[in-house]
């Protein structure tokens, strides 16, 4: 396989007070341009953590990550994030915050018209045509994401990197990104990341699932490859038995070979940090 | 009041005004109105207790009457004014009728300064010192907040000289103003300049300290969202850390100009620098049966046209938000 991005032998450690915490252990990982990829496992063990180090936003210790032959450590627009609270300027409406993206990117390169139309027809893919020129404050959480995948897919990125993009909506919404997602994902082949923690979702949308174990020292445990035809539909899906069989494969792996056996004060902590999201995992198992 | 009327004209079943108007009612205009009445019910009782060398304190009526004096004083002097000017004029007509040749000068009217004046002269003064801060403590306040590096070199002398009283500045201010401003046509007077220069050193702290909070503590995913679009510095200064900073920035600068207000009128009660500072004490030595009353309404108009600064900056800060539906008080 050609490597297009690639993870060697990440490590990072976070500085705290009782000296360094080793949060990933020589994570290494190849992808190939187009593909699509799942991260999965457990809160707190680090998923967000690899993403924030393909993106440029933390350093690793050790080890480093190569995106096209060339080393990353740096954020830039090339490879665009899709944050977990959307992460939209406030002060602007959905057209704006994909404005403020294009401009970076695109100036100089295309003409101020061609800038309007391709900012209105990235809001199109994701269905945002109608309310284009509303704030934040005046759309619903569904939207707010989707103008945030706009934002991300405008400007053109090598990687799509995701940190729960769905996450935070109910299950309607959420089926009906993820098809807007395969939809782009087969029309435009970006290269994706995607943090998931719901196993339907994974397997649905992904070409690889990477599962990591639980953290201190994080690393990965398993690659689970889907070879599902595409374009993959899931009312189909859900009765197929190698769909099923692959969604058992995450499972096992998550509950059996990973199960999270955490002490209580832990337990509290992690249930105060995720109490503003949907009860992480439970739901699938 | 109306929308209580149209109600009724809709349906006259239902003589008796809803409560929900009611409440709407009493809380718009009832309770601000109870309160003017029962403070001027008890400042009118308890002026009468106090006995002061100049006569018995003034209360409302008093008060009311000087402020009606104290307008009446201020349309004879500007009439005065005129008048002299008319008379210089026709003289100077004479005399160059009499010798064309002649050279012929208007004096300026020298008459004293009336408390509208007074209003006027102060009003310049807090804006000028007021804005020169602004423009200097926003920048500043901006910088500080962006970089690690400038905030500790500033914090200490922020420190230092927040607490600094007005007072303690006007002399030294003014010994710089004369020493370093000299000429034969000055532009600005000295007394305006000190006053001038004493509110800028006050009211610069409040701006400073909340714009560079304001900045500092942009959000994280807002930065996060800068550093991978990888915006320029300016653009990030204006798109991201700008907006994000505007709230606590007008509260800084509301809270300058509040202190601008008040420090001013100290430094001209002090510095005898024209001004309603000026106003009150050359009141207070005059010491005649009316000058508690006429104090008293500065007093009162120095809080009313406090209370119009904040209210301008309260409506300017509405105006530049991008939140229009914030609840701003
Ligand atoms: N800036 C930081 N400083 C110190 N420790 C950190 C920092 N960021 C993350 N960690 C630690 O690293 C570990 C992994 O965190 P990370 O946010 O990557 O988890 P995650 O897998 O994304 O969890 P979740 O699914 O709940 O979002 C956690 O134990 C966390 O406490
Ligand atoms: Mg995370």
């Amino acid at each position: 396989m050609n490597s297009y991005l690639q993870l060697s032998e990440v490590c990072i450690d976070f500085p705290t007070p009782k000296g360094p915490f080793r949060a990933l252990d020589k994570v290494s990982l190849d992808i190939a341009q187009g593909e699509f990829v799942s991260l999965i496992g457990h809160s707190g063990c680090g998923k967000s953590t690899v993403l924030n180090i393909v993106a440029g936003l933390y350093q690793a210790t050790e080890g480093g990550v190569l995106l096209e032959d060339k080393e990353v450590n740096s954020p830039g627009p090339e490879r665009a994030v899709v944050f977990q609270n959307h992460s939209l300027l406030p002060w602007l409406t959905a057209y704006e915050n994909v404005e403020l993206a294009v401009k970076r990117v695109f100036k100089g390169k295309k003409t101020k018209a061609e800038m309007k139309a391709w900012i209105e027809h990235n809001l199109h893919l994701v269905h945002m045509d109608h309310a284009m020129h509303k704030r934040p404050d005046e759309i619903s959480g569904g939207m707010k994401q989707r103008v945030g995948i706009a934002r991300a897919l405008a400007m053109e990125p090598k990687v799509l990197l995701m940190d729960e993009p769905f996450g935070a909506l109910d299950a309607l919404t959420r089926a009906h990104l993820q098809d807007s997602l395969m939809d782009i994902h087969r029309a435009l082949g970006n290269t994706v990341i995607m943090i998931t923690h719901d196993v339907d979702e994974a397997v649905l949308l992904s070409d690889r699932i990477v599962m990591m174990t639980n953290g201190p020292a994080a690393t990965i445990g398993e690659i689970l490859t889907i070879d599902l035809e595409r374009p993959r539909r899931r009312v189909e899906l859900s009765d197929d038995t190698h769909y099923n069989h692959l969604r058992h494969e995450v499972l096992a792996f998550l509950y059996e070979r990973q199960r999270k056996v955490e002490d209580i004060g832990s337990a509290k902590k992690s249930r105060e940090a995720g109490s503003d999201s949907k009860p992480k995992l439970a739901r699938t198992a | 009041m109306i929308a209580t009327l149209t109600s009724l004209r809709q349906n006259p079943a239902s003589l008796m005004p809803s409560a929900a108007q009611v409440a709407q009612f009493a809380k718009g205009l009832m309770l601000p109105l109870i309160g003017i009445v029962l403070f001027l019910f008890i400042w009118h009782n308890v002026a009468q207790l106090i006995d002061t060398s100049l006569g018995k304190f003034p209360g409302p009526t008093q008060v009311w009457e000087q402020s009606t004096n104290l307008i009446a004083e201020h349309n004879e002097e500007r009439q005065r004014a005129v008048e002299f000017y008319e008379r210089q004029e026709a003289r100077n007509a004479e005399t160059l009728a009499a010798d064309p040749s002649a050279e012929v000068t208007i004096r300026p009217y020298t008459g004293k300064r009336t408390f509208l004046d007074q209003i006027f002269t102060s009003l310049y003064t807090v804006m000028a010192g007021f804005i020169l801060a602004s423009m200097i403590a926003v920048p500043l306040g901006i910088l500080i907040g962006l970089n690690e590096a400038v905030y500790a070199a500033f914090n200490p002398l922020i420190q230092l000289f927040k607490p600094v009283s007005p007072l303690a500045w006007l002399p030294l201010v003014t010994m710089v103003v004369s020493a370093v401003y000299v000429t034969n046509d000055p532009l600005f007077s000295k007394s305006f300049l000190n006053s001038m220069f004493t509110v800028l050193l006050c009211c610069l702290w409040p701006t400073v300290v909340n714009t560079a909070v304001g900045v500092a503590n942009v959000s994280k995913d807002l930065l996060n969202v800068s550093k991978v679009l990888s915006l320029p510095p300016l653009t990030h200064t204006f798109k991201i850390v700008l907006p994000s900073a505007l709230p606590l920035m007008f509260t800084g600068l509301r809270l300058s100009l509040g202190i601008a207000w008040m420090v001013l009128i100290a430094a001209e009660m002090l510095a005898q620098n024209p001004g309603l500072g000026k106003f009150v004490w050359d009141e207070f030595q005059n010491g005649s049966s009316n000058s508690l009353s006429r104090i008293m309404v500065a007093v009162l108009a120095i809080g009313f046209i406090g209370f119009l600064l904040d209210r301008s900056m309260l409506f300017l800060q509405r105006w530049v938000s991008w939140d229009k539906n914030a609840v701003l008080r």
